[in-house]
């Protein structure tokens, strides 16, 4: 619905007993449009955890092959982690700038935030081609087709988000700050977020308790 | 590989009579189809009031009209699959060989749960919704549009693999290893994949927008407690579809890397597992089963209510029962397989938890007894089939907690009572209550209503249709007789099944009668016209407007004082003989159509039609192709056009008009 | 809707109960029978009146009948509420107990309370046929299950190849036969007869002929039959086993005198023989579907 039915509906509606969302009638758009958005990522973070349970079940089914201990690095999988969490931090900034309407500063942050993005990828891209070379790819066992399927799948929405901020850029920068662009880098800021949560438990339950001595 | 992957001109099936000749009359069909549309010259028509519409009702009739249309297609594999069991006993193996029976069995259920019963469901939700919360569209009118297409995608992959290539011979739910390459190695298992996958997508998008429109947009006073109860089951519908079609997307997502990756989530090899597989389709599969039958109790609450002149009777208990179902949903997915040696106690909890459902499922079908108790019940046609529902599907809850029983299971899991017990409760839940919501909305889509007397020559076909088909599979299955055989030895398994082809033959009758109802009714519109909007009496705001209503569904959002807003609205207008007194009309602003769905749909199909044959390079271009449709769509400046508050006064004046008639009539009679 | 269940209750009367799981021929499948008769039963009384309460009062509260008297507003009863949640909350309360009780008496795994000592069957499922190897006997069978009646039988099962259900409709319980992973049942035939057999999970194209024979004999009987086929018939080696391994349909029973040790832990374990590590492809046994 559009922000101009308020005025209609202010003018038609008396007062009710009745308290409760309904009273005010439709809600508007910017209300509207973030919260469809975060159903949205509920719905993706049931799809990981669908991915998580997976994941949980097949940890052990090695085939033989190679365990958690074996493969991962603290070290490496630490850099990754905290380019994906000073990025969401960045994109924070990002939105700060937007709510001011400072073009160069939005565009600088959000910039910052898909190189932070796209270093975290390269890290994960590095990793997987280190295990595939060993012969630790995703054929190898069950255990490593539910790594890498949970890992790559988180690392295919980073992609995605990257794709998104590229067309955010273009957006603001051809169009500046609207109202539907400005909701836009809402839901993005969103996603960004959702996928440090993601990232937060692949970091602790695929990594942290993956090499517990 | 090829230019054109695993494609070639071998997979067209001109050595199979059977599907070459269906495909050539399905084409011919079509071809007519866009010829009359032609030369009438309606395409322009079609294009901008239904292909490109963002307008929920327009969406919705498309809805139905897909799945009216994937009802007859399902329903020929079925009635194939009863003549072949008819006839393919001892040393006849009747018409159909295992490679073509099997994929008959697999493509009817799919069709039927995913491409009849999902879109009539979503169809409905689409066209009522909205008009029943008193708002002019959903929260989202262009993936609305979206959703509609990508359903349609999947719909036009699954029947394209009849003309190219074959369907997987696996079953509905595509259970590996069996559907894994190593035992299914031809295309059939991806086009049940990449068409779910798709079509999934946009059941997705349409959960989530029917959810943020339930709780977000609503008309002023209509709190939670004042929603019409089909309002409550469809949120707890869409719920269900946000919480449970992620799971399937992943589901089947495993199943395509193993299959295109060589991965090992569920092979034999490799370390794969693939009771894995079975717990998690059965994680969505169970909540599936009550996306598809909240709707329908929802339907039969409208129903009841109506053609009873009462409320519903115990409403706080409807919506309590309602939520109650949508949470225990996903508590009872290992039912589905008590015998596969769980042990006692994961048995036993599992199958009580199944019973539980049976505790707000008993709750409403008394709550619709006593709305018709001290009612003055109207037996039109959608109050059959909610009589009719209430009658069958008792039987089916009875069986279905017989089947929770696991000592009981173990002796009729996987048999032909099994597939007696789904389809009563698909048939007299589902079908019923779509066929009653498609009956009873039809009006207020169209203006006009259906023929009533085929409507009721309609439901005694699928009432009686039903009862002999599937009676006799229930006796089957205690005879031992199990699922998805393409012939048996048992001669005495035989009169049952020629009976359950009788069944079979009534409900050809009722899907015939369908479509003449509806060309009838077409033809003698003039005599069945819907003059005030409100032909049924109704209880729920959908009928204080006009038939069929307008774009913007109401000119001014109708203001909610309580539960059954318009029955209480209609009743003091009558009372004191006059309307509310007539508000300040404003300028409405309406979202405008768009081809992005249409579009976005096309280059979906073509990706998904090159990632069955293996054409690499087309489907990168597909999703290129998707991605610029977007971000062409996100570049556009206008997003809604104004209706002049001319208009909007020219239609609600004389749609007020016409209410003044019809109210002076009212007082005089009573 | 009456005149239907009268007649599927007749269908259950003539055509059912010289077969099927209406007519179980060991304690296991007539503990379910009894189960399903009972709850059916107990279900029936809810229903059966719900059922003619509907009818009637659509008949008695029909818009032409005057005498009913019209409530357009009565919309909530507070007793009737509680009935219509207790009713239902009830006789879930009752069958559930029935599943509670009838789950943990009649758990697959299980073995059989008997003073006789039970027979051990080795069940395997392969594209599309069944495989059952004694392993006290030292023999194998395709498509028959030999077994003494009166004598409890355990079963280990396993799949070959893709999911199967092994099912004896009248002997009771079906369980899962599944690849890389054993089940467990426990029944027992006490009366003697020949049963019929079959899969109840489908597998592929040549699934409906995955149809077997039980033959419940005297005990007696099944030991003169074990020792004769010791004598007769070939071996079930590596080679063999490949060879049965072909997809195949419809096949006729056989017997195998003597049995690799260990052949059912191979398979169950994924690593039997395959046909592709034959030397050669030969026809493999049986009648092609």
């Amino acid at each position: 619905m559009t922000s101009s039915e308020a005025a209609t509906i202010g003018l038609t509606h008396h007062a009710s007993e009745d308290t409760g969302l309904g009273q005010r009638g439709p809600e508007s758009k910017s209300i509207v449009v973030p919260y469809g958005f975060w159903l949205f990522v509920l719905s993706d973070i049931v799809l990981f955890s669908a991915l998580f349970a997976t994941y949980a079940s097949l940890v052990h089914a090695t085939d033989g092959g190679p365990v958690t201990g074996q493969l991962f690095d603290r070290t490496t999988v630490a850099i990754e982690t905290l380019a994906l969490l000073v990025s969401s931090f960045v994109c924070g900034l990002a939105m700060i700038a937007a709510k001011r309407k400072n073009l160069l500063w939005t565009q600088t942050w959000l910039l910052l935030t898909g190189l932070l993005g796209f270093v975290f990828l390269v890290i994960e891209l590095t990793e997987f081609a280190g295990m595939i070379r060993i012969g630790a790819g995703p054929q190898r066992s069950a255990f490593l087709s539910s790594f890498f399927t949970l890992v790559g799948c988180h690392g295919a929405h980073v992609t995605a988000g990257l794709l998104w901020i590229g067309t955010m850029m273009a957006q603001i920068w051809a169009k500046g700050f609207r109202e539907h662009i400005v909701r836009r880098l809402l839901c993005l800021s969103i996603f960004w977020h959702a996928l440090d949560i993601i990232w937060v438990a692949i970091f602790t339950i695929v990594y942290l308790i993956g090499t517990l001595p | 590989m090829s230019f054109f992957g695993k494609l070639t001109w071998s997979a067209i099936p001109f050595n199979q009579p059977i599907p070459l000749i269906t495909s050539i009359v399905v084409l011919l069909a079509l071809a007519a189809v866009a010829a009359w549309v032609t030369i009438r010259g309606w395409w322009p028509y079609l294009w901008n009031e239904y292909i490109t519409s963002t307008d929920h009702k327009r969406i919705g009739v498309m809805y139905i009209v897909l799945a009216l249309v994937m009802l007859v297609r399902g329903f020929s594999d079925a009635i194939m699959m009863r003549a072949q069991q008819a006839v393919a006993v001892g040393q006849s193996q009747g018409y159909l060989p295992p490679e073509h029976y099997d994929q008959i069995f697999s493509a009817h259920g799919t069709i039927m749960i995913f491409f009849m019963a999902m879109p009539f469901m979503i169809g409905l939700m689409n066209f009522v919704v909205p008009l029943q919360l008193g708002v002019r569209d959903v929260a989202f009118p262009t993936m609305n549009n979206v959703s509609f297409w990508l359903t349609a995608s999947g719909v036009l992959l699954v029947n394209l693999s009849l003309f190219i290539g074959v369907f997987a011979r696996t079953g509905w739910l595509a259970f590996p290893p069996l559907s894994e390459k190593a035992f299914s190695p031809d295309v059939g298992v991806d086009y049940y994949l990449v068409a779910l996958q798709i079509s999934g997508v946009g059941t997705l998008l349409t959960g989530v927008n029917f959810v943020t429109t339930i709780l977000k947009i609503r008309a002023p006073g209509m709190s939670y407690m004042r929603m019409p109860v089909f309002c409550w089951t469809s949120l707890a519908t869409n719920l269900l579809i946000i919480a449970a079609f992620p799971v399937l997307t992943a589901t089947l997502a495993l199943l395509m890397l193993d299959r295109y990756l060589g991965f090992h989530f569920f092979t034999n090899d490799g370390g794969g597992n693939s009771m894995l597989y079975m717990n998690l389709i059965w994680m969505w599969g169970h909540p599936e089963v009550y996306i598809l039958i909240l709707p329908a109790f929802g339907i039969y609450s409208e129903v009841v209510s109506t053609f009873s002149g009462k409320p519903l009777f115990g409403y706080r208990s409807m919506v309590f029962a309602t939520l109650a179902i949508c949470i225990l949903s996903f508590t009872v997915w290992l039912h589905h397989f008590f015998t596969m040696g769980a042990g006692a106690d994961v048995n036993a909890i599992f199958g009580i938890a199944s019973m539980l459902i049976a505790i707000p499922t008993g709750v409403k079908i008394f709550n619709w007894l006593f709305t018709m108790y001290g009612g003055r019940v109207r037996f039109t046609v959608p109050m059959h089939y909610a009589i009719g529902f209430m009658i069958t599907f008792v039987f089916g809850g009875l069986t279905g907690v017989l089947m929770a029983i696991p000592p009981v299971d173990f002796v009729v899991h996987n048999s032909l009572f099994l597939v007696a017990h789904f389809h009563n409760v698909i048939i007299g839940g589902v079908v019923f209550g779509a066929m009653a919501g498609y009956t009873y909305w039809f009006p207020k889509a169209f203006g006009f209503t259906l023929d009533e007397r085929i409507g009721k020559a309609i439901f005694w076909c699928w009432f009686i249709g039903f009862y002999l088909a599937f009676m006799p599979l229930y006796v089957l299955g205690l005879m031992g007789a199990t699922r998805r055989m393409q012939h048996y030895d048992d001669p005495s398994w035989q009169p049952w099944n020629i009976a359950a082809l009788v069944g079979a033959l009534f409900i050809l009758v009722a899907i015939v009668l369908t479509v003449v109802q509806l060309l009838y009714s077409i033809r003698t519109r003039d005599k069945r016209r819907d003059l005030t909007g409100d032909p049924w009496d109704g209880r729920t705001l959908e009928w204080l407007t006009l038939s069929p209503p307008p774009h913007y569904n109401f000119a001014v959002l109708p203001d909610v004082h309580g539960e059954e807003a318009y029955w209480h609205r209609k009743q003091e207008a009558i009372e004191r003989d006059k309307l509310i007194p007539e508000p300040d009309y404003q300028p409405i602003e309406m979202p405008l159509n768009t081809p992005v769905g249409v579009i976005c749909a096309f280059f979906a199909s073509v990706c998904g039609f090159a990632v069955i044959w293996y054409i690499w390079w087309l489907a990168i271009l597909g999703l290129i192709g998707a991605f610029a449709v977007f971000v062409w769509y996100a570049w556009r400046d206008e997003h809604e056009h104004v209706i002049p508050v001319e208009e909007v006064i020219a239609n609600a004046r004389e749609r007020r008009r016409i209410r003044m008639e019809n109210l002076h009539q009212l007082s005089q009679s009573t | 809707m009456r005149r239907f269940m009268g007649a599927a209750g007749l269908g259950f009367l003539v055509s059912s109960c010289n077969r099927g799981i209406l007519d179980p021929v060991g304690p296991i499948g007539a503990a379910e029978t009894q189960i399903l008769i009972n709850s059916t039963a107990i279900m029936l009384a809810i229903i059966v009146p719900t059922m003619i309460a509907t009818l009637a009062f659509a008949w008695w509260f029909r818009r032409g009948n005057t005498r009913a008297t019209y409530r357009p507003d009565w919309e909530y009863s507070g007793a009737i509420e509680m009935v219509v949640w207790a009713i239902p909350a009830l006789t879930v309360i009752l069958l559930g107990g029935i599943a509670w009780i009838g789950s943990h008496d009649l758990e697959p795994s299980k073995p059989l309370a008997s003073r006789v000592q039970p027979l051990n069957v080795e069940v395997v499922s392969m594209d599309w046929k069944w495989l059952f190897i004694y392993p006290d006997q030292g023999i194998a069978t395709v498509n028959q299950l030999v077994v003494p009646a009166g004598t409890p039988v355990s079963f280990r099962l396993t799949s070959a190849t893709v999911w199967n259900v092994f099912f004896v409709p009248q002997m009771g319980t079906m369980i899962y036969t599944m690849p890389g992973m054993t089940t467990r049942l426990n029944l027992r035939a006490d009366r003697q007869g020949v049963y019929e057999g079959r899969s109840a999970h489908f597998s592929g194209d040549g699934f409906p002929g995955m149809q077997f024979k039980v033959h419940a004999v005297p005990p007696q009987q099944f030991a003169a039959w074990a020792q004769s086929a010791r004598g007769s018939g070939q071996m079930l080696d590596g080679r063999a086993y490949a060879l049965l391994s072909e997809p195949t349909s419809y096949v006729k029973p056989m017997t195998f005198s003597n049995v690799a040790p260990g052949l059912f832990q191979a398979i169950a374990t994924g690593h039997a023989p395959s046909p592709r590590q034959l030397p050669q492809a030969r026809p493999a046994p049986g009648v092609g579907a």
